[in-house]
């Protein structure tokens, strides 16, 4: 089977899959009790200057054909997502692709930096680790792994306000400017975003590099104890050989699936971080949305965030078959 | 890279059993092998590894304080705590009246442009002003009180001194007041009004016969609550003390209850606010870690020790129950897949690539906050997110028991117990279950503590276990009030502390336990 038969016959499958997540997605929707929708668009209706209650369950029934059947009503909204026209957002009155489009490079730039980081920090560290097993160096970081595994990036994010903000008041508490941010020159501009960013940042990287340091220690160990790593070693390569030209290539096939994979998951935003510290990304827009009952932009970030799961392991999948030619597409 | 490589730990005894075992047997006896069974294999890698010990050991302690804890603990999950704290409430407000204040004769009128002209004429001293061509007169009876007439009827009087009444029941008629402040500013003893004759004492004090009547002074004191009614001594207590410019009194009243009472006089508005000093009953909230309460009480004035436990139980009750409803469904539908192969397996899947893909926060907040629109009851919000969290949760299960299944049903002892003729389910039961079990217990306790923290983190958001209920989460939540993160650590830190261990000693315990299973596995 030729990879590009391959490619077309999971996109087809990840459609499909799409399809149906989009319905669940919709069914949970519209099983949400009416009398809380109602008392949104009650809500809604009640702010100055706003459309009338009618004018709110008439726009609510249009964009989600409400007043058909489950069915029918899918097909409708399904219809209107095709062509991008996900409706207005509830909570921020603009339409939703607008504000998605206005905050998801934030996002992006706070997950590709804070990826980046993990990069750079768990694969030396597990490579290590995998070098020296059972040595003291190797406990150290996994149990380092483990507990960053293990933090919950609430306290973990709480713990490093108090630290860094309340005691040493390197930075601060929330938000992604600081209060003297329209003074600023460009450059000052951004650099106070950065300074902003660095807390969630470190968050973000000790919250995910445990595992990613782990994954990486696994395969490096599995590689070493192959055929032909003790080949290369008895053919008398120097250590620095076998391992950074023999070991580590190989230890990068895994990696570089997992690592492709996790790619568009860059887009999905830090919900919790996002949250926690104020930054106005995605994660913290649909946040605010989801918790304001906002029905038109839950929707979009849930099935855009099913789309993301699906290209992570299609990605993945693509990736592993090309990296590794052994692979056999299936 | 297997156990072989670590030094072994011969404990004297065991080194003792050997020497003897091999003086009775010879060296190829059978007997002189101590033969094990699996699962003491298991066992025996598993005591050994130290940190997965630590592991156990931490969580034993967790279950210990969770669930005994409650028991022990003197105080209930909710049972709340005061303490005294002295309250200064605003009492009472006082102001030495410096404005004319006016009252029109019994069926007169004396309306504001002919109050104010009479100011102006009062302050030039003229006997007499004018107003649409009326001519008023203006007689100093006493001491700042004057009276207007028209023609000859006095139509009211200006007055600086006020006359208060003791009883509030009873009303002051314009003639008593006319003739009490006659009396007082001109600096009489007596005076009659209506037929009945009045006494006035020098420092204001009005009465009829011995029955105290009312007072006239220059200070108006006034209860700022509403259910107070000021006494005479408590009035003519605050004037001394006022006059005398002294900022506190101590005033006991009918009851014999001594309060102390604080003055502060603003002189923009020249008014004194008279201040109680009450001892009440409030909630002790954010205590300090103390001998009663050893990690201080919370925001709603409950201990937070006891808090913690009580949290504890529900945060390993919510991941256990989670994890045994996705590992129903897991193994029913993973077993399945599995053992029936192609058509179903692929049906299958396909519903676990879909559950897979719903983004499983996101739903739950949205569920959450649907929940706190439509007011859902604690309790059975707790349940709802269990079961939302376990049917979320089982798809990884399926497909590892899946994959497992698929592996072990070509391998050739079940092909030894179809030969042996043994019943479909008694193969599935017996022979494939079993072997899933160990990758299964390893996931699960992995998994559980990855519940834990999704249950933490909704509860912290406020979308999960909600008050009455402690969870770990809802007690950190506490702190997303920045005063309570900058000021009170017992608040957090312990709760976060718990969590983390907890969670850390399952991703242990699970690392643990699968080196012990399958030594192979282990790296």
């Amino acid at each position: 089977m030729s990879t590009l038969k391959f490619i077309v016959k999971r996109l087809l499958i990840s459609v499909v899959i799409l399809f149906f997540v989009a319905l669940i997605i919709y069914v949970l929707m519209r099983c949400l009790p009416t009398s809380y929708v109602e008392a949104i668009a009650r809500q809604k209706s009640m702010q100055p200057g706003s459309k009338s209650f009618e004018e709110w369950m008439a726009q609510l029934n249009a964009a989600y054909g409400m007043d058909r059947g489950m069915v029918a009503g899918f097909f409708h909204w399904i219809g209107q997502a095709l062509r991008g026209h996900f409706g207005d957002s509830w909570f921020y009155t603009v339409p939703v692709t607008q504000k998605f489009r206005e905050t998801i490079w934030l996002s992006f730039v706070i997950g590709a930096i804070a990826m980046f980081f993990e990069l750079i920090i768990a694969i030396p560290l597990g490579v290590i680790a995998a070098r020296k097993q059972y040595s003291k160096t190797d406990y150290t970081i996994s149990v380092l792994a483990v507990a960053g595994i293990s933090l919950p990036t609430f306290f973990f994010a709480s713990l490093l306000k108090l630290v860094f903000s309340v005691h040493l008041k390197w930075f601060d508490l929330f938000g992604l400017v600081g209060r003297n941010y329209e003074q600023l020159t460009a450059l000052g501009k951004l650099l106070d975003k950065a300074h902003h960013l660095v807390l969630p940042i470190v968050t973000l990287v000790v919250i995910s590099v445990g595992s990613l340091m782990r994954y990486t220690r696994t395969n490096m160990l599995e590689v070493l104890n192959a055929d032909y790593i003790r080949t290369a070693r008895a053919k008398g390569l120097s250590e620095r050989k076998v391992i950074y030209r023999h070991a580590f290539r190989n230890t990068l096939i895994p990696l570089v699936t997992i690592v492709g994979g996790s790619l568009p998951g860059l887009f999905s935003g830090a919900l919790i971080t996002e949250t926690l510290f104020s930054i106005p990304g995605i994660g913290l827009t649909s946040y605010n949305a989801m918790v304001a009952g906002d029905i038109p932009f839950s929707m979009f970030y849930l099935t855009f965030l099913a789309i993301l799961t699906l290209l992570g392991n299609l990605i993945s999948d693509i990736l592993y078959a090309v990296v590794d030619p052994r692979v056999r597409l299936a | 890279m297997s156990e072989n490589q670590k030094p072994m730990r011969p404990a004297s005894e065991e080194a003792e059993n050997q020497t003897e075992t091999a003086q009775k047997y010879s060296l190829n006896d059978d007997r002189r092998v101590k033969v094990l069974s699996p699962g003491a294999m298991v066992a025996k890698r598993f005591f050994r590894n130290r940190i997965a010990m630590v592991g156990l050991f931490v969580l034993i302690a967790m279950f210990i304080f969770s669930f005994v804890g409650g028991l022990i603990s003197p105080y209930g999950e909710d049972q709340l705590f005061y303490r005294t704290d002295v309250l200064r409430k605003e009492y009472a407000s006082a102001i030495e009246n410096t404005e004319f204040r006016y009252t029109a004769a019994e069926g007169m009128e004396f309306p504001s442009i002919l109050q104010a002209k009479f100011v102006l004429a009062a302050g030039q001293k003229q006997p007499s002003f004018s107003h649409n061509n009326e001519t008023y007169t203006v007689r100093q009876e006493g001491k700042d009180f004057y009276s207007v007439s028209k023609n000859g009827v006095l139509i009211g009087i200006a007055f600086k001194d006020v006359f208060s009444v003791s009883n509030p029941d009873q009303k002051l008629t314009f003639n008593t007041l006319f003739a009490g402040l006659k009396a007082y500013t001109g600096e009489q003893t007596s005076f009659t009004a209506d037929g009945i004759e009045y006494t006035v004492a020098k420092d204001g004090l009005v009465t009829v016969g011995d029955q105290e009547f009312g007072y006239i002074s220059r200070y108006v004191v006034q209860a700022l609550m509403s259910d107070v009614f000021l006494t005479r001594e408590f009035k003519d207590q605050a004037i001394t003390t006022m006059q005398n410019k002294g900022e506190s009194m101590v005033f006991t009243d009918a009851d014999g209850e001594e309060h102390e009472y604080l003055f502060s006089y603003d002189p923009d508005t020249g008014k004194w606010t008279i201040r109680q000093e009450t001892a009440s009953r409030v909630y002790d909230t954010y205590s300090a870690p103390s001998a009663k309460h050893w990690l201080g009480t919370d925001r709603n004035g409950m201990d937070m020790l006891t808090r913690l436990m009580y949290g504890g139980r529900v945060s390993l009750m919510i991941g256990f129950i989670v994890e045994i409803i996705s590992i129903v469904i897991g193994i029913i539908l993973g077993g399945i897949s599995g053992y029936f192969g192609g058509k179903i397996d692929n049906l299958i899947m396909r519903i676990v690539d879909v559950f897979y893909c719903i983004p499983s926060m996101p739903i739950i907040i949205i569920l959450g906050a649907a929940m706190d629109a439509i007011g859902v009851p604690p309790k059975i919000r707790m349940i709802y997110l269990m079961l939302i969290l376990g049917i979320l949760g089982w798809p990884g299960l399926a497909r590892l028991i899946r994959g497992q299944i698929l592996s072990l049903r070509e391998q050739e002892f079940m092909t030894a117990t179809e030969a042996c003729g043994i019943s479909v389910r008694r193969r599935i039961f017996r022979h494939l279950i079993p072997n899933v079990i160990p990758q299964l217990i390893v996931s699960c306790t992995m998994g559980l503590g990855s519940t834990i923290i999704t249950e933490a983190t909704l509860s912290f958001l406020g979308l999960g276990v909600k008050f009455p209920f402690a969870s770990w989460g809802n007690i950190i939540n506490d702190v997303n009030n920045t005063f309570v993160l900058t000021n009170f650590w017992f608040i957090w830190i312990p709760a976060g502390v718990l969590l983390l261990l907890t969670v850390l000693a399952f991703n242990i315990l699970g690392d643990g336990l699968r080196d012990a299973f399958d030594p192979k596995m282990k790296r």
